[in-house]
């Protein structure tokens, strides 16, 4: 096992002027799972194949533990790319179909044996390892492809969007499945996914990547209560953040009319580049229904009501613009707000929703970055 | 969602039971070809009058691996032809099917487990092995990463005393501008390690003698693909005589098969010495020399046979100056009357360039009795003495369907034993220049 560090590594295309991933630096923990996850082109599968040794490293340098492995090929770097879908030899059994890379390796019989029933043991496939793939089930098929790389016991494992071949269903377990063992085998881990959704189930922390920039890396938890910026505020969650821009005026946000306090630090981190105008967002969670014309509140017009038996969500339209209007709320006036999915108002009526105080995130509207702390939601406080 | 197929122009394709899925399709509808070792269900389908592929996938994954055989195929890189993506299946009960990537039957192409199943001479195995190093290096001076390379996920046509190689699974490349080190030698790696599985597994199913070692089965991909690799893209330093050198260079790839499209030829900054690197290099020397003349369309090595029979010719008919017009009587008084002679019920067993090269052969091994032997008599010798043991491969292998059932594929459903299929396809036959019909 070992930790993982990208030191300012850069990949440069050839005949391309702006780097596919820029001065990446990244510390990963001996052990960690950590997942690199953001839009399509963000850099994230070069990061990974650049540690893989598939990418040429044009700038900085990578480590596996204290080893500069930047110029190693890449089957002499104690890595291992984890496929979720090799195909197994049918005629082999399903010990043999795991060990066989141990034995091209010139491992001896009796430690490739031990290994393979370790590695059995931690798949659940011990009683299995004497029959053909034939006899298994899927799951158990997809086990053995996974033992074949932990047989190897590798410095690291590397996924590259491993769940993409398989349905949504599937998809769901097989990604505890993947968190699961990890944790059992306890070996570093990088994951590399364009969904935010498994990166916030699966990771121990999670790196978001934009434009081959490194936006920000943390917990799943700091990733959601306080996104280091713009971007990272609305990639991550689901339902989307609402976001906009709003005028600021004595401490207060204009939002429709209706005075909404900031902290007194926060307003007070403004620079003037930020022309008197703040980003403001909130979670779906943060807004409370309240009585219509309550102080600080504005109507929303329900367009869906998305039920799913513990939540239900209300897409709504900002009945009058609440920001400024040529960057208002996110999505040309959207907001989403959770509501108590035992009293979900009907499509086109109006509810009267608040930001629940402290509860709102704030960011410069200068260069987008965070000025609020971070943010506390308390779920049980939903009406 | 609604039956969507995308890419093929062909509204009988909605005629195939796609509401079912394909580990259950009726008989009737399925081709008996082996398959291969596969992830995904894949059956061949009868559609008409040639064989399609079909391959069970998620859609994302089928529409991307469609687009890059497109792509690979524009190229010109040896791989299957996609036919089309079919999505947005359900079956009676309204569930969700997965989607399909349907692509053409390579005719006359074999996957190397049935190469193994039949007797075949010893060197099969070396020949498969270097056919799959060619491939990959062919593959790569494009720019694509393959990602998984093996046996399985090739197919092999037989040209003159080779094979030639053709990708069919491309789910896992990617295209690249250039490739890098760490590419190429992943790839390179990634071979070794699945060839050595996959003798293992011939191995163990009593398909391989044990006395060849797979360990060094594996290691020749690499010898080979390096040996290839370096000959196409090495730089050469030469203080003088460097047209002679630049020619020499030259004419060694074009012996092996490739054109050189672009040459970068620097001077050192004293101007004392000079190297070149082939920057373009393209395969099918031969085969593109034999098509501009004759029309024909073979593979490489066949290519290069048929062309040494017509230099032969050209020679020994007095030299005719122009060679177009050499290539014109060759085809007429010695290609065509070959092939012809070869009988209808024979003609799903070889394609017709490979069958002009067993009989370039037939007729040498006569000629070791009677050196006089003329060419329609070897072709008569051969047509009834040799050509009837061979099996048909130009799209079916029925005689021994159940040795190439994976099991693996089927979802632990056992796969019922397939009936041989009759086809009546003769597109390769068909396809001789000047001659619409045969007979």
């Amino acid at each position: 096992m070992a930790t993982v560090t990208f030191d300012k590594a850069s990949r440069i295309y050839p005949g391309t002027e702006r780097p596919a991933v820029d001065s990446l630096e990244l510390d990963i923990a001996d052990g960690e799972f950590l997942v690199l996850v953001g839009p399509s082109g963000c850099g994230k599968s070069t990061s990974l194949r650049m540690l893989a040794g598939l990418e040429d490293v044009d700038k900085g340098s990578i480590y596996v533990g204290d080893r500069d492995v930047t110029h190693v090929q890449p089957k002499d770097r104690d890595i291992a790319m984890v496929f979720q879908s090799y195909a197994l030899y049918p005629h082999m059994t399903v010990a043999d179909n795991m060990g066989f890379a141990l034995k091209i390796a010139k491992v001896d019989k009796a430690e490739i044996r031990q290994r393979v029933e370790a590695a059995a043991k931690i798949l659940d496939l011990t009683e299995y390892l004497d029959r053909k793939p034939k006899a298994l089930s899927g799951g158990q098929r997809q086990r053995v492809a996974m033992g074949r790389a932990i047989v190897r016991q590798p410095q690291v494992f590397l996924m590259d969007e491993p769940l993409s071949n398989l349905d949504a269903k599937l998809r769901v377990q097989t990604r505890t499945q993947i968190a699961a063992l990890q944790r059992r085998l306890g070996t570093t881990t990088v994951y590399v996914t364009h969904d935010q959704v498994e990166a916030l189930t699966m990771g121990d922390r999670i790196a978001v990547l934009k434009d081959g920039l490194l936006q920000q890396v943390g917990t799943p938890r700091e990733m959601y209560d306080a996104p280091a910026n713009v971007f990272v505020a609305g990639f991550i969650g689901s339902p989307a953040m609402n976001i906009g821009t709003f005028n600021i005026d004595g401490g207060f946000a204009n939002v429709g009319g209706n005075k909404i306090a900031l902290e007194r630090d926060v307003v007070g981190r403004m620079g003037d580049a930020d022309a008197g105008k703040l980003i403001i967002g909130f979670r779906p969670e943060s807004l409370d229904r309240v009585a219509p014309n309550t102080e600080g509140a504005f109507p929303v017009e329900v367009v869906v009501v998305e039920e799913l038996g513990s939540d239900a969500f209300v897409y709504g339209q900002l009945a009058k613009p609440v920001g400024i209007a040529e960057e208002a709320v996110s999505d040309a006036g959207q907001v989403i707000v959770r509501v108590d999915p035992r009293d979900v108002p009907k499509k086109g009526e109006n509810v009267w929703v608040k930001i629940r105080p402290g509860e709102q995130h704030v960011f410069s509207s200068a260069t987008s970055d965070r000025l609020s702390d971070a943010v506390t939601t308390d779920k049980s406080a939903t009406v | 969602m609604a039956l969507k197929i995308t890419g093929a122009v062909d509204p009988e394709l909605l005629d195939l039971p796609w509401s079912v899925p394909l580990e259950t399709w009726p008989k009737d509808t399925l081709a008996a070809l082996p398959r291969g070792i596969s992830r995904h269900v894949v059956r061949f389908v009868r559609f008409r009058g040639r064989v399609l592929a079909v391959k069970e996938t998620v859609a994302p994954m089928a529409t991307r691996e469609f687009d890059m055989l497109k792509e690979l195929g524009r190229m010109g890189a040896p791989c299957v032809v996609p036919f089309a993506v079919v999505d947005g299946r359900v079956d009676e009960n309204g569930e969700e099917l997965a989607a399909a990537l349907v692509t053409e039957h390579l005719q006359f192409s074999l996957p190397y487990r049935a190469l193994f199943s039949q007797a075949l001479r010893d060197n099969t195995l070396t020949r498969l092995i270097d056919a799959l190093a060619v491939l990959l290096v062919r593959l790569h001076l494009l720019g694509f990463y393959w990602g998984d390379v093996s046996l399985s996920n090739a197919l092999f046509r037989r040209d003159a005393e080779a094979f030639s190689a053709y990708l069919v699974d491309a789910e896992t490349g990617d295209l690249h501008r250039d490739l890098t080190p760490g590419q190429r030698a992943y790839d390179i790696d990634l071979a070794r390690t699945n060839i050595i599985g996959e003798m293992f597994d011939l191995q163990a199913a009593a398909e391989l003698d044990d006395a060849v070692d797979p360990l060094e089965v594996g290691d020749r991909i690499e010898e080979r693909y390096k040996e290839l690799w370096n000959t196409l893209t090495e730089k050469q330093t030469y203080r003088e005589n460097v047209r002679k050198h630049v020619a020499a260079r030259v004419q060694a790839l074009n012996d092996l098969g490739f054109d050189v499209g672009e040459l970068d030829m620097t001077q050192t900054s004293d101007g004392s010495e000079l190297t070149i690197r082939p920057k373009v290099v393209d395969a099918g020397h031969h085969s593109r020399r034999l098509l501009r003349l004759t029309g024909l369309d073979v593979q490489e090595n066949q290519a290069r046979r048929l062309l040494n029979d017509m230099d032969e010719y050209r020679v020994v008919m007095g030299g005719e100056e122009d060679e177009v017009l050499a290539a014109h009587e060759w085809l007429a008084d010695v290609f065509e009357p070959t092939v012809r002679a070869v009988p209808r019920e024979y003609r799903r067993k070889l394609e017709p360039a490979q069958v002009f090269h067993e009989v370039l052969d037939h007729r040498w091994f006569l000629a070791e009795k009677d050196p006089s032997v003329t060419m329609p008599e070897a072709v008569a010798s051969y047509v009834k003495n040799v050509l009837p043991t061979h099996p048909d491969e130009q799209a079916v292998l029925g005689h021994e369907i159940s040795e190439f059932e994976d099991g693996v594929d089927a979802a632990g459903v056992p796969v019922p034993r397939e009936a041989p299929t009759h086809t009546t396809m003769i597109h390769a036959w068909q396809n001789l220049p000047r001659t619409g019909q045969l007979d």
